[in-house]
């Protein structure tokens, strides 16, 4: 499935009423260092298969409120639960069910792509037997046969972002957590990782991502954008457009992020 | 338990394939041992000597030969004036110079005394002091051998042995030393940047979010350290008793044991380490300078702890090294059991255990 294919079946936004089951319910969820709100009372609800895009300037908040919902960190006051975990007692059982990626990535560079895959998908519990084969045929995919007993230290960026991502899905989370994951990457890949982004959520995987780049916004289903630790605004791409009167997220963004008075 | 072993073999991936991390765990080792153990040595070999002979008799030619054989001194037989001798201690070439009066058998044999003069470098005080016990030990023996022939007269002859080391061998006390030491950079340095590493590639962050418990995440890169030690053990082990000939008198067995509990000790202060600090740049820095200079003063093996001012005689006594410095010399050089070394093992495990909880504990807050 392509972007346009999948922008269209999702243009109305929400999916039907029947089959909305959210799988993140926050409410009010906040988190202070000291004196400092680093999140400050947001609420949302993200659903199963859904492309939740999570935008905002540096320091607006955006991966405090993802370390909170992936078990990274204990939210200071406000309710969230994550695949029906509650992040206060239950960060174990979350952990299982999410897969995670963040900018800097987290291959091991001084390790295969095959051997990456195994040790994660032995972190993560996957069966060995299971491991093996699925691995193979992760490689084929990804078209890295060649390079699969190779150091992931000399793959383009592209495909290491790639492979990072496979990676994080490998386990069959029920959602998963992007942290700017198409930093640094040129368009042409940054397109093929949407592909495989669409393809994860078509199955059914929940995607949260956090991200800088405005076009990357537009292919989101719902897109929150955060200033200064609040949510300003949370809809379908082409509603904020429409709200905002502008034409591109871009311009939504600027004119919501310019009030932002915390500096990074 | 399955997590964990992927864990493991993930560590061991990558140091096989990190140049850096090999060269630390069998480098040092190599380098230090031999480098303190020849080089850091007290004892005087083969020093140049010159024996002015002004005699040429029965004597005095009986009495150089015995110097000859000794393996402490090269001797120099010259026919020189004693204002040449100053010239030849000035070029630096000799150590130690001999002078043997005329008539030297002569007044021995008449006036039942003759004397012989030894000159010393003295800009070298303890080559010098050695020196003159070398010399004075070969003459006083030689005096022994002729009295015994000739009239008996009283005498006391003391018998000295240094027990433990019948030869002097100084490096049986340097090499103890330098293998607590080794073991205390290379564990502490290797767990330490092993930590940090993923700290700095951000893969920590990955592994956090796994269902791995934090504290796997730390004993998983502990582990495979605390095995690689265990080889690194063996092979400082083996350079000590068949390079540098320490003996190995106590029992193997406590040996290991003993140094499994240091070495666990040693790798709980790099996981330490690693909580403090962010970048591999530090943490090596952290594990190698600040490790090293306390573990080379405080644990004794070249500046006695008993010459040093109270205050630092107690502050020793935190220095993980010196505990083992004393326990390996029980053991190895001794061949005392686990009776001796008791209060060793037990400082040592405590002390790991406090660095392992403060380790661990600190770790966690990190995640809150």
């Amino acid at each position: 499935m392509n972007i346009t294919e999948a922008n269209i079946t999702n243009n109305n936004g929400l999916l039907s009423k029947e089959e909305k089951e959210p799988v993140i319910i926050c409410k009010d969820l906040t988190k202070k260092f000291g004196d400092f709100v680093a999140v400050d009372h947001i609420t949302f609800e993200v659903n199963k298969g859904e492309i939740f895009g999570f935008l905002g300037a540096n320091g607006a908040g955006k991966t405090t409120a993802m370390r909170m919902l992936s078990g990274l960190i204990y939210p200071t006051s406000g309710q969230a639960s994550v695949a029906g975990f509650d992040v206060y007692h239950k960060q174990e059982k979350i952990k299982k069910n999410i897969g995670y990626m963040s900018q800097r990535f987290s291959l091991y560079d001084n390790l295969s792509p095959l051997e990456n895959i195994t040790f994660y998908g032995g972190v993560y519990g996957v069966p060995r037997k299971e491991i093996k084969e699925r691995s193979r045929l992760l490689i084929e995919q990804l078209g890295l046969q060649n390079e699969a007993n190779k150091l992931v230290a000399s793959l383009p960026l592209g495909w290491k972002q790639k492979l990072a991502f496979s990676v994080a899905i490998f386990h069959e989370p029920k959602i998963v957590f992007l942290d700017e994951p198409t930093g640094g990457v040129d368009p042409i890949t940054r397109r093929q990782f949407w592909d495989m982004i669409y393809e994860a959520a078509s199955r059914g995987i929940t995607i949260f991502v956090t991200t800088h780049y405005m076009d990357e916004a537009e292919y989101c289903n719902r897109i929150t954008i955060m200033v200064d630790g609040k949510i300003e605004a949370l809809d379908t791409p082409g509603n904020l457009k429409r709200i905002y009167n502008e034409n591109s997220i871009n311009d939504v963004f600027y004119k919501l992020a310019r009030k932002a008075t915390r500096e990074e | 338990m399955k997590q964990f072993l992927a864990f493991i073999t993930k560590e061991f991936y990558h140091v096989f394939r990190d140049k850096k991390t090999l060269l630390i765990l069998f480098g040092i080792p190599l380098m230090q041992i031999t480098l303190f153990g020849f080089a850091l040595t007290s004892e005087v070999k083969n020093a140049d000597i010159i024996v002015i002979d002004n005699a040429k008799d029965d004597d005095s030619e009986k009495l150089i030969n015995k110097l000859r054989a000794s393996t402490y001194f090269t001797i120099y037989e010259k026919q020189i004036g004693y204002n040449a001798i100053e010239k030849e201690f000035k070029k630096g070439q000799i150590k130690a110079a001999i002078i043997i009066p005329p008539k030297f058998n002569n007044d021995l044999i008449k006036g039942k005394k003759s004397q012989i003069q030894i000159l010393t470098d003295g800009t070298e005080p303890n080559v010098a002091k050695m020196l003159v016990q070398y010399i004075t030990a070969i003459t006083m023996d030689y005096q022994r051998e002729i009295n015994a022939t000739n009239s008996p007269m009283m005498m006391i002859i003391p018998e000295i042995r240094m027990l433990y080391n019948e030869e002097g061998n100084g490096s049986i006390n340097f090499v103890p030393g330098v293998m607590a030491l080794v073991l205390m950079i290379v564990c502490t340095a290797l767990t330490s940047v092993a930590v940090v590493r993923e700290k700095e590639l951000g893969t920590m962050e990955a592994l956090l979010v796994s269902p791995f418990k934090p504290i796997g995440v730390l004993l998983a890169k502990a582990l495979p350290y605390l095995v690689l030690s265990f080889v690194n053990l063996n092979f400082i082990l083996l350079l000590a008793v068949f390079v540098m000939k320490v003996p190995m008198q106590g029992s193997i067995l406590l040996f290991f044991f003993f140094s499994m509990i240091f070495i666990a000790t040693s790798l709980s202060m790099g996981l330490l380490i690693s909580n403090i600090t962010d970048s591999q740049q530090v943490a090596l820095l952290l594990s190698m300078i600040g490790m090293m200079l306390p573990t080379i003063v405080f644990s004794g093996f070249i500046f006695p702890l008993e010459n040093m001012p109270k205050f630092f005689q107690w502050f020793s006594y935190i220095v993980p090294a010196r505990w083992y410095y004393t326990g390996v010399k029980s053991i190895m050089l001794k061949g005392l059991d686990i009776h001796y070394i008791w209060k060793e093992m037990v400082a040592l495990s405590m002390m790991g255990t406090f660095f392992l909880t403060i380790a661990i504990s600190k770790f966690k807050i990190r995640l809150a």
